[in-house]
Order: C-alpha cells, then structure tokens, then sequence
C-alpha cells in the first residue's frame, strides 16, 4: 500500500504544484512532461524491446512542423493536425521499421541516426518550412472553448497526457500482446516456437514509441508557439536515450524520473559549468556522457530499481480467478499419422547435419529419438518445429506440408516445442511464462489491452496457464520468477509452456535432463497421461532408462541417418545400436 | 554541367571517399573483433586534425591534456586492480605506460616547439597524442562490458561520443581549424586538372590498405585478430586474449581514425564536432558492407564520397540529406537480400 500512497501524494503534488511555483519551475516541469513523453516510447524500445533508436527527436520534430505548418499557413484546427502528424509519422516508423528490424539489432538506431540527421537538415532548408529560422505564430490550442495560454494552463494538459499514457503502457505490457513484446528480449527463437509474429510486435512498439515522441512534439509545437530545427537534432535524440536509460530503461516511471533528472541537471550544469572551465558551451555532455558509461557499467537497470527498494512491495499475492475455460482443438484420431518426416536432409555449408531421415509419429504414441551426441537430434527437432527449416525433403504435419512454413505459423497447426538449453524469461513470473504459450488462444491485440478491454480474454489465458502449471506440478512456484528455479523445474515449465498451446503433436528436447528420480518418475507419469489423452509426442532422451520405460517405439539416429527403428526392446537387441552406443567388439 | 567540373567534382568524390572508405575499414574492424558499433570514431578525426592544426599554428595541443587525463584515469583503475589481486609487480609498468610515455611527449612539446618541425614529423607526433586515446577509452568504457549485448555496447558508444565530444570543445575549443595544403603540386591531364593533395590522399589510403592487408595476412596479431573475429570463444580457447584483441582494434580504428584526420584537414575547416559527420559517412559506407564485408565497405565508402561531391553541385543545401538518404535503399536492399539467422546469446 506505501507504493499506491507514495502515487496518490506524487498525482496531489503534480496538482497543486502549478498553483504555489513559480514560474520558472513550471516551465521546467512542462518539459520534464514533454520529455517524458518521449522517454517512455523509449523504455517500452529498448527497456522492454531490446530494440532501440536515436532518431526519437526526428520523429518529434515530425509532429511538432506537420501541426506548424499546417495550422498557420492552412489555418487547419490543432485537433485536426495532431491526427495528420500522427499519421504521417506511423507511416515513417513502419516504413523504417520494415526495412530495418528484419537484419540484425543495430541496424535499426544505425538507420534511426541517418534518419534523424537528413530529418534536421531537411527541416533547416526546405523553404516552406521555414529553413533555420522556423515557423512562427503557431496557435494556442483551445479545449472546450477555453485557451490554453500560459504556461500554468498547458502544465495541466501535458501532465495529463503524461498520466494516460503511462497508465496505457502499463496495461499494454501486463497483456497477451505485453508479454509477446517481453518475449523479444530474451532472443526471438522462443517467441516464434510460441507463435508470436516478432517482427510485428517489433515494428508494433516501433511505431508506438515514434508515435508517443510524435505527440510530445505537437504538445511542444503549441506550447513554444513556434518550431525550428534545433530541438529535433540528433543530440537531443540521443538526449533521450540517456532520460530513458538513466531514469530505469525496463520501467515505466522511469522514464519520467529520468527525464526529471536529465532536465534538472541540464539546467543547473549548463549555469555551472561554462563558469568552472571559463568558456561557454555546452559542456553538460560530458558529465551526461559519464554518468551513463557509469549507469551502465554498475547500475544497467538505472535509477528507477533503487527507488523501489526505498517503498517496499507488500507480499499479497494476485491470484488468478476461475475463468472460463479456453476452446480446445479437436485432437486427430488416436493411431492416426500425425508427423510424417521423409527424405529430410539439413546442410550447413558442407556438413549434412540430417541425411535422408523418415519418421513418423501418430496420435497417442510417445516417440522416441535417441542417438549418441552429434547425431543430429536437436537438428531434427529445429527442422521439424521451423525453427531452421531442412535444406531438402518433405515434413507433413495432420497431412499438410510443412517444412516451408515458419515457426508461428506451425505452432498455430497444433505442434509445439520446448528447448534444450532453456529459454524462459528469467525475471517474469513462471505464470507469465506459461501464458506465452497460449499466446495464439487469444485474439485481442495491443488496442485493447491499452484500453483494458481484453479482461476477460486475459482471465482465461491466464486461468488456462495456471492448469498447465498445477498439471505439471508446480503450483507452488507458480509466481516465481522463473530464473530462480532450479534448472531441471526450468524444463518442467518449459513443458507447462508448450501444453499451454494446447497442441496435439508435443516436441520434448531432453525434458529429463538435470531431473531428481522422484521428478522423473512425476514427468513420466505425465507424459503417460498425455498419451493417453491422444497427445502424440516425440521426445529427444539421453537417460536411457526413462526413455526405455516410456517409449512405444524408438528411432536410432547416428551421424545424422537413422541407424534403427522398432520398439524399445528390439531397438536394445540391434547390434548396429549397440556398436554405435558401446564400441563393437572385434 | 560541363565534363570539367563532373572530373572537378568526381575528384573531390573520390578523395574524400577514399577517406570514408579507410574510417569504414576501420569500423568493420572495430565491429568485428569486439561487437562495438564504433560511433566515437568520428571524434578521433576530428582530434587527429585539430591536433596537428595545434602544432602547426605552434600551440600546445589539447589532446595532451586529455591524454594525461585518461592516462591517469586508466592508471588509477589498473592499480587499484593490481592492488586488490596483489600484484605489486605490475604497478611501475602500469604507471610508464599510462602516465610515463604521455609526460614524456609534453616533456618533448614543451623542449622542441613544434611548429618549426618539418611535415612528417608534426604529423607522427599528432598521431602519437592522438591513438592512444583509443586503448585507454577501450579499458575504461568497453572493456569492464566486453560481454554485454550489442545494444548495450551501442548506448555505450554513444556515451563516449557525445563525451569525447565535449572534452573536444573544453579542449580545443569552439572555432574550426584548416591546415595548410600538403602539396600544391598539380598535374594536367588532357583538359583536366589533377591536384596533388587528391593524388597524396588516395595514395595514403591506399598505402594504409595494403598495410592493413599484409597486417591482417602476414602477422600473428592481425591473425589473432581475424580468429577474434570469425569466433571469440574458439580464439580464446586457441589463448589469444579478448582484452588484447579489443585494444588492439581500437588502437588500429583510432590510428585510421586520426590519420584519416590529418588527411582531411587541408579539405575542410574542421571544428571539435565535426567528426561525427564524417565518421557517419564512413558508416554509410559500412552498412552497403552488411558490416562484414571489406571491399564491399570501401567501395560503398567512395560510392558515398561521389554522391556527397555531385550532391552539392545540384542541390547542396540538400547534401547531408542526400547523403543520409542513401542508408534508406542500401537498408532496403540488405533486409530483402539477407536472411538475417539469430545467434545464439
């Protein structure tokens, strides 16, 4: 409750403040706000993203000339032009974001600095927009009849704005489409196994945090009452970046203490400085520059988590409600051929990985795929699960052809997977991620969850993912953070994960690794229950005894071929296994 | 626009190229070997032209002072590493090397007054204030993060260079700096005038390539280097050291970086921040090179070269626009070519 008091008294205090400060102090609070603005598009970038841009001060330049221009040579209404500069910016921010987000991380802020740089020298040469000096006499804006005039008046729209739109934040993140744009950090693999479409959720946050630097820069435009290039140089965007790392990059109130925090500095620095080294300038960038090599190499949260330990979180615990239960999928007919693999072949360079291999898995069978290490097992999983598609030959899951399709849209046909080396999110809840993986359940997309208008839907994915998890036998931790669990429950979650999907065909890579007895035994147990519920599964087993007590039928694999296939017992007979497992003997 | 002023301008393309096409080398190389997207490359230009604008106009350069700065910066931190590891031995290399060799070249401004050097000379000794920056900035803002992601290390950069960008004006101040022309030799080809600055700038960049390839080819570190590159964690094992391959990389960039620097200086009026400009050319040029690819990088840098030099004949206002522009197809062109595969983190 200290923390929902601590906001209550921080909201009062933003009220009142304008009534009882002066001026200057007011000034100063409007731009922390319009600041903010900006930085929080950023932490939902690169806090929450792992993407990130220096071009944000472009994107408000973009907001802050279209109502410019606009509103003083074609008289059109402020209401009017924060629409058309929103538009035209969501149109930029696609643009960039579709040809830069499919390469590598770093082409994007690459792209976002070149883009900034021609946005500035643009708007300091086209003629109509005034050149260097800018545009003039921007009108106030007016909010039901009344004109936003002064200083005072303005605080009061831009703090509300502020106030909305962090509130929206929060909601987008704690949603189906918030924990898809969280799965990015921790690398896209999962997310797509998953079927989350990365690439939209990437240009979905892109675009959302240009739009936020597109708002402030409308805000600022009508605030200032006239623009010029200045502002919108690529220092200031980088300016951000610094508010927005500084003040708590992965928190949404972050942003606004580092904003704070930037402005303030800023303001008495550049007073302070030019005395101390006798020469003006600006010479805030230097201190700015070590304070964020020193955020980054000591405290790469930034400042936000330190104020947090200073307001304790109570321990009530949020439990998940009854909800209605989720639509099933119809499960194909148990004995029937649900995966059928043939010819498959994967060459990387001149090594062939998977050379020609057939298997087949039908409805209600465990399958399982054993080999010596290197044979190629975790390849054919990859090959079968879209991952990283086979080079040549045919994957058929429920009778269609696969092999070509991507990762989402082979979990959306009813397969689903977990990984060897464990990819979970560390520090969301074992909840959060289980509930990724019914991801493909739900249909509301980011609108909604920023407007809370997909609480049922959540309820239900949420409910759902707590079955899988008190099915798995993990109730217990089902609101740690799951990087604090020990490594074999890590895999256990992994399979809540995949259940939670609700697939017929279930991938297994090593699902017993790093496993007590005891655990074995409750997997095995499950993994019967499965079977016996029509679940076709193909695990991927060292442990020879699980695998040997679980299995229905068995495929040996050895250098990439298939070497034997047969039931657990005839597989153990063969002598070629045997050769391969434990020498031949001469 | 007569066939005179296209050979005019496409030799101004071209020295200038030649220029963006060594600073893009040197980012590939820097990317490579250590993950760092090098922005603050464009700063050690800068650096490497003021300081030799210092010498020439007999002025103690600002760079001394920041090489003493950071020497002693790097100095502290190595001793008080030493110190808590106990390794005493280590504290008089540490400190010849960080703050010995800095004082000992102001001890050498101080005795000789620079401005009645010859060329060559002013130019070593701008060179020899200006790279060991680099290492030092590798050991205080890198290396502690050497793991870290690629964005981390980006926002990293970022920080230097906006940081190195203000150290730029405390020291050097607010005004720009033009050296005067190496040469004013000129040749006549045809009805075309050829300079001799243009010829002595391709001619350098050029020299420096070949070294940097024999470098690369012939010698245990530029090998060292190549298998940092192609994999980290194999080189380590093979024992060559990720510390030595970082440093060594922005050794080599900040050399580039500052010869590139001297190089320009007679070009352009070159103030404190006028390096990021120039580095971003460079960068330009990089990314046609997926920042992979050496040839293709330096072609890309002189293609960059050309389009700035015929851009401000029809448009020049539009230059830098033009200029920046240009990343936009080259990005279209890369993201429809390349299948960009996940690495594993």
């Amino acid at each position: 409750m200290i923390r929902m008091k601590f906001l209550l008294a921080f909201i009062a205090a933003l009220a009142v403040g304008p009534l009882l400060l002066p001026e200057f102090y007011v000034t100063l609070l409007n731009y922390i706000g319009l600041y903010a603005i900006v930085a929080l598009g950023l932490v939902l970038l690169t806090g929450v993203g792992g993407l990130t841009s220096f071009g944000q001060a472009a994107f408000v330049g973009l907001g802050a000339y279209t109502t410019a221009y606009l509103t003083t040579v074609h008289g059109v209404s402020p209401w009017l032009t924060l629409l058309a500069g929103l538009a035209i910016t969501a149109a930029v921010a696609l643009f960039l974001g579709s040809i830069t987000l499919r390469m590598g991380g770093h082409y994007l802020p690459l792209g976002t600095i070149a883009w900034g740089i021609s946005l500035y020298f643009l708007f300091g040469n086209v003629d109509f927009l005034g050149g260097h000096t800018g545009i003039t006499g921007v009108p106030a804006l007016s909010l039901f009849g009344f004109e936003l005039k002064s200083g005072r008046e303005f605080y009061y729209l831009i703090w509300a704005v502020l106030l909305v739109i962090v509130l929206a934040t929060r909601n987008l993140l704690d949603s189906r489409e918030g924990r898809a744009i969280r799965a990015l950090k921790g690398g896209t693999l999962m997310a797509e196994a998953m079927g989350v479409n990365t690439p939209r959720s990437k240009i979905v946050i892109f675009t959302v945090a240009a739009l936020y630097a597109c708002l402030s820069g409308w805000l600022y435009a009508h605030l200032q009452r006239f623009v010029n290039p200045t502002p919108f140089a690529i220092a200031q965007g980088i300016e951000y970046l610094f508010m927005a790392v500084i003040g708590g990059v992965a928190h949404v109130w972050g942003a606004i203490l580092g904003a704070g925090l930037i402005t303030i500095l800023k303001q008495w620095l550049q007073d302070w400085l030019p005395r101390v080294f006798g020469q003006s300038g600006n010479f805030e960038v230097i201190v700015f520059g070590l304070l964020m090599i020193f955020v980054l190499h000591r405290a790469r949260e930034g400042l936000w988590p330190i104020v947090l330990r200073l307001f304790p979180a109570q321990n009530a615990r949020p439990r998940v409600a009854d909800a209605e239960p989720l639509p099933r999928r119809s499960l194909p007919e148990r004995g029937s051929v649900v995966l059928e693999v043939r010819d498959a072949t994967k060459r990387f360079g001149g090594l062939v990985a998977n050379n020609a291999m057939n298997l087949s898995v039908r409805a209600g069978e465990v399958m399982a795929l054993i080999g010596p290490n290197g044979a190629g097992k975790s390849t054919m999983f990859n090959g079968i699960s879209g991952v990283d598609p086979v080079t040549s030959g045919a994957v058929s899951f429920r009778g269609e052809r696969i092999e070509t399709l991507a990762a989402r849209d082979i979990a959306r046909r009813g397969m689903s997977r977990t990984f060897q080396h464990v990819r979970l999110l560390p520090t969301m809840s074992v909840l959060e991620n289980v509930a990724i993986g019914a991801h493909l359940r739900g249909q509301r997309n980011f609108v909604h969850a920023a407007l809370r208008t997909e609480r049922v839907e959540e309820a239900r994915l949420l409910h759902e993912a707590a079955l899988q998890i008190e099915r798995c036998g993990l109730a217990e931790h089902m609101y740690d953070a799951a990087g604090n669990l020990p490594l074999g429950k890590q895999r256990i979650v992994e399979i809540a994960r995949a259940l939670a999907a609700d697939p017929c065909l279930l991938l297994l890579d090593e699902p017993a690794a790093g496993l007590r007895y005891l655990e074995k035994q409750a997997l095995g147990d499950l993994l019967r229950r499965l079977r016996d519920d029509g679940m076709a599964i193909l695990l991927v087993e060292h442990d020879m005894d699980f695998v040997m007590g679980l299995a229905d039928r068995v495929v040996v694999m050895e250098f990439g071929e298939k070497l034997a296939e047969g039931l657990p017992e005839e597989v153990q007979r063969n002598p070629a296994v045997l050769e391969a497992y434990l020498g031949g003997v001469e | 626009m007569d066939l005179q002023i296209a050979l005019l301008l496409g030799q101004d393309g071209i020295t200038n190229g030649a220029i963006y096409a060594l600073l893009a080398l040197a980012l590939v190389l820097v990317f490579a070997v250590t993950r760092v997207i090098f922005i603050p490359q464009g700063e050690f230009v800068a650096y490497g032209a003021l300081t030799l604008a210092s010498l020439q106009a007999g002025k103690l350069p600002g760079t001394l002072w920041l090489l003493l700065g950071l020497g002693a910066a790097v100095a502290l931190v190595e001793i008080a590493l030493a110190l808590r590891t106990r390794q005493m031995r280590r504290i008089p290399s540490i400190l010849l090397l960080n703050c010995g060799i800095p004082l000992l070249l102001g001890g050498i401004l101080f005795a000789i007054p620079p401005a009645t050097l010859p060329l060559a000379v002013q130019v070593v000794l701008a060179l020899m204030l200006v790279v060991p920056l680099g290492p030092m900035v590798y050991r205080l803002a890198f290396q502690p993060i050497a793991e870290a992601s690629v964005l981390v290390l980006l926002i990293v950069s970022i920080a230097v260079h906006v940081t190195l960008i203000g150290l730029g004006l405390l020291f050097f101040g607010a005004e720009g700096s033009r050296t005067p022309a190496f040469t004013d030799m000129s040749f006549e080809i045809g009805d075309a005038l050829l300079q001799g600055q243009t010829v002595l700038v391709v001619v350098a960049s050029a020299v420096l390539i070949v070294a940097l390839y024999f470098f690369f080819e012939r010698t245990i570190y530029g090998k060292a280097l190549r298998a940092t590159a192609m994999n980290r964690t194999g080189a380590r094992l093979m024992g060559i050291s990720a510390t030595m391959a970082g440093k060594l990389s922005f050794t080599l960039a900040t050399l580039i970086g500052a010869f590139s620097g001297v190089l320009i200086s007679p070009i352009t009026t070159i103030y404190y921040d006028s390096g990021f400009l120039i580095g971003l050319k460079g960068f330009v040029g990089a990314i046609v090179g997926g920042l992979a690819s050496y040839p293709v990088a330096a072609a890309g840098a002189v293609l960059v070269g050309l389009l700035e030099a015929y851009s401000s004949f029809w448009a020049s206002a539009y230059k830098e626009v033009i200029v920046f522009t240009m990343i936009i197809p080259v990005l279209l062109w890369r993201s429809l070519t390349t299948r960009h595969v996940e690495e594993e983190e």
